[in-house]
């Protein structure tokens, strides 16, 4: 009889577990019944999730993407092909010798917590980009303000001390965000500025929601709210993108999804991006110190084969250090062309068959998986590579960025522009920079024909001495409900902007 | 009796306090500086000087270290330099989180073992006895993330029943909250469910060979009357250590399962603060568990001289 009992007791505890189950299950069909025409919120899926909102202390791009062109302006931005665009600027002059802009202000613009707008608050935050207070190395693009001049309300003069064709489309990032003077003060919890969203609630680690502003100065935009959500698994992000709580993955980190997306019911869109996926060897110490040895590598290794296994074949080959959405790209693929032979041959001139080659490769999904492809192209050329695998950020930027303790790396860097930096003096690429100094000089001060032909050759030069391998140019690959539409296909700026995202 | 509590209390506090330099000086051994992570790319050594200058790492570390353990003594983990923002909320609304998760999944081992294992006991030479010890097997083989990526596959993008991520406070909407526990919370239940099931059953069996259980049936009680007042407090004890001792690992499941499910518990936090190098913060997460840790151990003790009068009487 007892047993009886403890089956019936059995059955009970399973009815009552059923039926907790169906509960849950009806609030859930609830909350999906939302959506259709009249939606005006969109939930975008992020992998790199900002540690707080202060890009001015805190390097890395999460927080950029988030807030750039979203909450903070610049005077300029750079529109989908790349081209300046005015902002919070209407228009700009140029004097003869090309050092003074005469920036005319927008009128009726305020920051959204009422601080009308002038052109103090211009002088106030570039002044304070060259002061201490900014912490972010990319400071350094506006050490070439010497001084800045507010005629009045709405004008803003700006003297260099040399003609720059940089310095404008540098203007566009994240250095020329305008600030309240009243509201720099917990920059890493509040963000105010003159842009059309402000961020009404920030859940670290999990999401940021924005909320469309009235007092917006611009066209409004069609959604009054956008949730960034962060997920570090690709997978993650794709399951809640199939269950509906994200319309929009900004850039999937797993290629290998794409194709089984595309052929379900979400639009899949391949952009280009500022991200040169590069094969960095150390240019200054140990087995790449020799050009030679160099060249050997890049003979042996077949990019298309490393953008078609690592990444699916979404990508674009580049061959050198600029995205196609910049003014001097030119197509550098056919410098090296893959030559298994040449690349023999230059081992054994540069005498390093055998010679251990330490792959410092960061733990992240694009760089395992190339850093497995070059290691075996490698062998096919006589070169032994030893994988070391590190973990991104913190050790890959101490012992192969900081301490260019390493032979050879793989890393994506996605920084607009950024071809100076990579290559220039103290980079952990090592490159001789000489090479390119005087060039890059000439080319920033000289008319915008000079430039576009002088950074040219920078790149050529780099490619030439092989300074670096460039495996591919990084995608910028969206996934999103079919209905939604203004997604910024090109990653060309800092931003990711949601101001033109609506429902169809 | 009180004697037995305050040498286990004693125990903790030293433990505790052990664990705290253990935990800091291993921070000090970790790779990259938060400093350098948070200037990225673009750093120069002079602006990672300045930065660690500012953060305070530069100062001995024994400074660092008392400075530290003074304010988590009176509840101040200190302020994140990485995020600028202070830790003690960050600890206090994660460790909601994943305690809300794992005391549920814990209670949702347990109703699914106490019974299961009961009657694996009682019928254990009989099919559905070897069917639940199978079943038990199975589960225990099968890891708790393998077991969330099925939930997810089923029930969220199969069946649509269930969100496949995220997290809602109780306060935000009960609806709302529950569904979004549901998978989080069976996942990690299933593999301590069979775990405790097999612990239930083997307690259970032991306790039935008992001279106290024929006792008990010849002064006229029925098998299940005599299993549930007599039996069961005594094989209670063995199920309570394992129970705890689950706890723990539970506490450490949790850290895997929250990232399966977008989860912001303290796994989620640890892992975030870990890549950042936002070392107070994770000194004051791992500090948090460890204490956690060790209250259960002290809870599960005290918890025997409860169940069992010979445990108070042998202190």
């Amino acid at each position: 009889m007892g047993h009886r009992r403890v089956i019936r007791t059995l059955a009970a505890a399973a009815a009552i577990a059923l039926t907790a189950s169906a509960c849950s299950a009806g609030a859930s069909s609830t909350s999906e019944g939302e959506g259709g025409e009249s939606r005006t919120d969109m939930v975008v899926a992020h992998t790199a999730e900002p540690v707080n909102l202060d890009f001015t202390t805190t390097a890395g791009a999460a927080i950029p993407q988030a807030l750039m062109e979203n909450v903070y302006e610049s005077l300029v931005r750079i529109d989908q092909s790349g081209e300046l665009q005015p902002a919070l600027a209407t228009s700009w002059e140029v004097s003869e010798d090309r050092t003074e802009y005469t920036f005319d202000l927008q009128d009726g613009v305020t920051f959204s917590n009422g601080d009308e707008f002038t052109s103090s608050d211009v002088k106030f935050s570039y002044e304070r980009v060259k002061s201490d207070a900014w912490q972010n190395q990319l400071k350094t693009k506006m050490d070439i303000v010497e001084s800045i001049e507010t005629p009045d309300d709405s004008t803003v003069t700006i003297t260099l001390t040399q003609p720059s064709n940089r310095w404008l489309f540098d203007l566009a990032s994240l250095v020329g965000a305008v600030f309240s003077e009243d509201a720099v003060n917990d920059l890493a919890n509040q963000a105010v500025g003159t842009g059309p969203f402000e961020v009404s609630a920030f859940t670290r680690g999990q999401e940021i929601v924005f909320d469309a502003r009235d007092d917006y100065w611009g066209e409004a935009p069609a959604l009054e709210e956008v949730t960034f959500k962060y997920f570090r698994d690709s997978v993650a992000a794709t399951n809640a993108l199939r269950s509906g709580e994200v319309d929009v993955i900004g850039n999937l980190q797993a290629p290998e999804l794409a194709g089984e997306l595309e052929s379900t019911e979400f639009q899949v869109i391949e952009g280009t991006s500022n991200g040169e996926v590069v094969l960095s060897m150390n240019n200054a110490d140990g087995v790449f110190a020799d050009q030679k040895a160099r060249e050997a590598v890049l003979y042996a290794i077949d990019e298309q084969t490393i953008l078609d296994t690592a990444w699916g074949g979404y990508g674009t080959l580049i061959g050198g250090m600029v995205p196609p959405t910049d003014p001097y790209y030119e197509d550098l693929t056919g410098v090296w062309e893959h030559d298994v032979e040449k690349a023999q041959e230059l081992v054994e001139e540069a005498g390093i068959a055998g010679e251990e080659i330490r792959f410092a490769v960061p733990n992240l999904p694009y760089a395992t998986a190339i850093g497995d492809i070059v290691v075996s192209q490698l062998e096919e050329a006589g070169l032994s590579a030893t994988i070391e695998s590190q973990e991104f950020p913190a050790v890959w930027l101490d012992r192969t960025f900081t301490n260019h303790d390493y032979d050879m790396s793989v890393i994506n860097h996605v920084e607009a522009r950024d071809i100076l930096t990579v290559f220039g003096e103290g980079s952990y690429t090592g490159y001789d920079h000489t090479r390119i100094d005087e060039l890059a000089a000439q080319a920033d001060a000289g008319t915008e024909e000079e430039y576009v032909e002088g950074m040219k050759e920078v790149a050529r030069t780099i490619t030439e001495d092989a300074g670096a391998g460039f495996a591919f140019l990084f995608p910028n690959l969206i996934v999103a409900d079919p209905a939604v539409q203004g997604l910024p296909e090109n990653w060309v700026s800092d931003a990711f902007p949601i101001a033109t995202l609506s429902w169809s | 009796m009180l004697r037995y509590v305050l040498v286990r209390v004693l125990q903790f506090l030293l433990t505790a306090w052990i664990a705290s330099i253990i935990v800091f000086a291993l921070m000090q051994v970790l790779p990259g500086n938060a400093a350098q992570v948070a200037l990225g790319t673009n750093a120069t050594p002079e602006a990672v000087a300045r930065l660690e200058a500012e953060y305070g790492l530069d100062r001995p570390l024994v400074v660092q270290y008392l400075d530290w353990i003074g304010g988590v003594v009176i509840g101040d983990f200190g302020r994140s330099y990485v995020t600028e923002a202070d830790i003690t909320p960050v600890i206090s609304d994660s460790i909601q989180v994943t305690l809300i998760v794992v005391i549920a999944s814990m209670a949702l081992a347990l109703l699914i073992a106490v019974p299961l294992g009961t009657a694996a006991a009682v019928f254990h030479n009989r099919a559905a006895g070897v069917a639940i010890s199978g079943a038990s097997q199975v589960g225990i083989a099968i890891p708790n993330f393998l077991a969330a990526i099925i939930l997810v596959m089923i029930f969220s993008l199969g069946l649509g029943w269930f969100p496949s991520s995220g997290w809602r406070a109780p306060i935000e909407g009960i609806g709302e909250f529950l569904e979004r526990l549901v998978l989080p919370v069976t996942a990690l239940a299933l593999v301590q469910a069979a775990i405790l099931t097999r612990y239930v059953r083997s307690a259970v069996l032991e306790v039935m060979r008992e001279d106290f259980l024929r006792t008990a049936r010849a002064k006229g009680l029925t098998a299940g009357r005599a299993l549930v007042k007599h039996g069961l407090r005594n094989a209670a004890i063995p199920v309570v250590t394992v129970a705890g001792v689950q706890l723990a690992t539970l506490l450490i499941g949790a850290v895997v399962i929250e990232q399966v499910f977008v989860l912001p518990g303290m796994g989620s936090e640890l892992v975030r603060a870990v890549s950042n190098r936002d070392l107070l913060t994770v000194q004051g997460i791992v500090m948090v568990l460890v204490v956690l840790v060790l209250l259960l151990n002290l809870i599960v003790d005290l918890l025997y001289s409860v169940l069992d009068p010979r445990v108070r009487r042998a202190a």
